[in-house]
């Protein structure tokens, strides 16, 4: 009793997919149609993917990178003397992620401080005044300042509570003083300081550029303003903001930090993570939505499709097509729909988002990692959807071409 | 020479309900090269026995050897080799894939067979000369009438060289001149040693034949033996 000894059935890779393009391709329209959901679902995704991307880059780069490096410490309570430690600026520049730091405070002026460059001018009136601000030399660092002429107040200067002074650009002028080679004198109440330096430019506290700066001990010693302005101003390195402003209270004040009140700016990634939370979430789910939607779109029509060619895949297996070859075909036309609404929603998508973009005069930004996911997103909702109808294919009896 | 096919006590009982003793106990063996025509009433197991021959269905008894092995007792996978390779069908209703031209029909008879692309076109195209169709090589099978249709189906089974060509009322569908056309492209292919089986009510396509089996009632009769 011999066996058959004959060849197998075989179907080249080839054919199958000539086959199946073949199938899906003589209706394009009902193709389309099929593939709508899927359409739907993968714009939805490339869309809310790419808006996101775009509105987050936005978000960054709209983001002021002076203000997030700043940190700001102040005592709500405070009256009358600083509320800070004297050696605050060494108290602060010692934590990991500080540049420079210090306390600065305007000087209250009644009108008897009043400075002026020659001690017989009259005192003018308040609207002309100088103002006076008191600072310590991280405080005046932390500014990030530019000197013209001189140099800036040291630590030697505030520890000798010196009578020397730092006049802001308009200041300057205003006392008619340009350089400050020859060591000119300006005069603050009844006492002359020594001009050490001009203020070109600073990028926090610009008021400063209008003001005669002197040390902030030389201000305790010789005029003893009671004020509430003191503020500590911290110059920190990038991302360290969250962490010192934590941190500087209670080495400012370790017995009750919680008196102070530090003023961070707000962390861009967790900005951004507030984006995505409350813009994009919805229209994710909504992506996810329309891709089962799709789904089950491309599922029923092969169910439809493969009932409806009954007879075809009968005269398939009858030729000697087995039931994988079956099974092989009918997922190929459902992936080839999918991967059809993959790249048509991919398409759609990248010009939502260019429309968006466009009208909200934004630079689109994608990652185009995503391009190349989104049609694959396609091509799995084919192959999900085709795996029951694959399975009823492939059990249709050859026989049923002899009986119909 | 060894018989082509080779059948003993081929029983085929559908499990109903109700069950339906299609076949019994038939037995017959048919050479190398032989027309046969199979006859009988409405009812009585011609189409069965196709069935069983094409191995489109497995029988539930007996042995049935083609080409000198057993393939009664085959896997599905088994079957559907030996079909891509031995089996060529001619059907009533032509079953053509409506929506591919005539050579793409004609190729579909290699495709199982994983005859690469060239190969496939040169020999559909001689086969497509052969039935008298290479004006309406690239025509789609929707456009063809039904005479037309049938030498496609022809050319499909052909191609495959097969050992045995398998006809289930063949000119069922169509009129009597095109029948003729066609009953006379089958009889000069059998005249160049093809095996056909033909089953059939008609008397002029029984006429053809060389050999006449006559079922009645699932059981083999002798029928006029042979023509020859
Ligand atoms: N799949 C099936 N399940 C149950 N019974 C079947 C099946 N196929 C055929 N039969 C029965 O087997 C018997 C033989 O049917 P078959 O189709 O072989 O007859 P036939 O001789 O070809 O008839 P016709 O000349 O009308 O085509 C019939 O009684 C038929 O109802
Ligand atoms: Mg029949």
């Amino acid at each position: 009793m011999s066996r058959v000894d004959s060849l197998p059935s075989r179907l080249l890779w080839g054919d199958a997919v000539a086959e199946a393009l073949s199938a899906v391709m003589h209706r394009p329209a009902r193709a389309l149609l099929t593939s709508l959901g899927t359409i739907v679902g993968v714009a939805a995704f490339v869309t809310t993917t790419g808006v996101a991307a775009t509105l987050n880059a936005q978000v960054s780069s709209s983001f002021d990178a002076l203000a997030a490096t700043e940190v700001r410490i102040r005592d709500p309570s405070a009256e009358g003397a600083s509320p800070f430690p004297e050696d605050a600026d060494a108290r602060l520049e010692r934590l990991n992620g500080v540049n420079h730091a210090g306390v600065l405070y305007s000087v209250p002026d009644d009108g008897r401080l009043s400075p002026r460059s020659n001690p017989s001018d009259p005192r003018v009136s308040s609207t002309a005044r100088v103002p006076v601000v008191a600072a310590t030399p991280g405080a005046i660092r932390a500014t990030l300042p530019q000197v013209r002429s001189g140099r800036l107040p040291d630590p030697l200067h505030e520890e000798r509570s010196e009578p020397v002074v730092l006049l802001g650009r308009v200041a300057a002028s205003q006392l008619n003083v340009n350089v400050v080679d020859d060591q000119p004198a300006v005069f603050i109440g009844d006492t002359a300081y020594v001009v050490i330096g001009i203020l070109e430019h600073v990028e926090r506290n610009p008021e400063l550029l209008l003001a005669a700066i002197i040390p902030s001990s030389t201000e305790r010693v010789r005029i003893g303003a009671r004020t509430s302005d003191y503020e500590v101003l911290i110059d920190v390195a990038p991302g360290a903001a969250p962490l010192i402003g934590r941190q500087a209270p209670i080495a400012l004040r370790p017995e009750h930090p919680s008196s102070l009140t530090a003023l961070v700016p707000p962390n861009p990634s967790t900005l951004r993570r507030q984006v995505e939370t409350d813009v994009t979430s919805l229209y994710y789910a909504l992506a996810v939505l329309s891709l089962f939607v799709g789904t089950i779109g491309i599922a029923n029509a092969t169910l439809l499709n493969v009932i409806e060619r009954r007879s075809e895949i009968g005269l398939r297996r009858a030729l000697g097509a087995t039931r994988v070859h079956i099974a092989q075909q009918v997922m190929l036309e459902a992936i080839i729909v999918g991967a059809l609404g993959g790249l048509i929603g991919t398409m759609l998508g990248i010009l939502a988002v260019n429309g968006v973009a466009i009208s909200q005069t934004w630079t689109t930004t994608m990652d185009p990692r995503l391009v190349g996911f989104a049609p694959l997103a396609g091509v799995a909702t084919g192959a999900l959807a085709g795996a029951i109808p694959a399975v009823r294919a492939s059990r249709t009896p050859p026989a049923v071409t002899l009986r119909s | 020479m060894t018989n082509v096919v080779d059948v003993q006590k081929l029983e085929m009982t559908y499990a109903g309900p109700p069950e339906v003793r299609a076949l019994r106990s038939c037995e017959f063996t048919i050479d190398q090269g032989e027309y046969v025509a199979i006859t009988g009433p409405s009812g009585s197991g011609k189409t069965t026995l196709l069935s069983l021959l094409g191995l489109l269905e497995s029988p539930t008894g007996g042995r049935y050897y083609l080409d000198g092995a057993n393939v009664a007792s085959l896997n599905d996978n088994e079957r559907a080799a030996v079909r891509a390779h031995k089996i060529g069908f001619v059907f009533q209703a032509f079953h053509l894939v409506e929506y591919r031209s005539v050579i793409e029909n004609v190729q579909v008879g290699l495709l199982y067979q994983g005859v690469g692309r060239l190969e496939r076109r040169t020999r559909s195209i001689r086969l497509i000369e052969q039935v008298g169709l290479e004006h309406r090589a690239s025509a789609l099978c929707a456009t063809l009438s039904g005479g037309e249709r049938q030498r496609v189906a022809l050319a499909r089974a052909l191609i495959r060289r097969p050992s045995l060509v398998l006809c289930d009322e063949p000119t069922g569908n169509l009129d009597s001149s095109t029948s003729e056309r066609v009953l006379d492209l089958l009889g000069g292919l059998n005249g160049q040693g093809l095996t056909v089986v033909v089953v059939t009510h008609d008397d002029r396509v029984a006429a053809r034949a060389s050999r006449h089996l006559t079922i009645i009632d699932g059981q083999l009769g002798q029928g006029s033996s042979s023509d020859v």
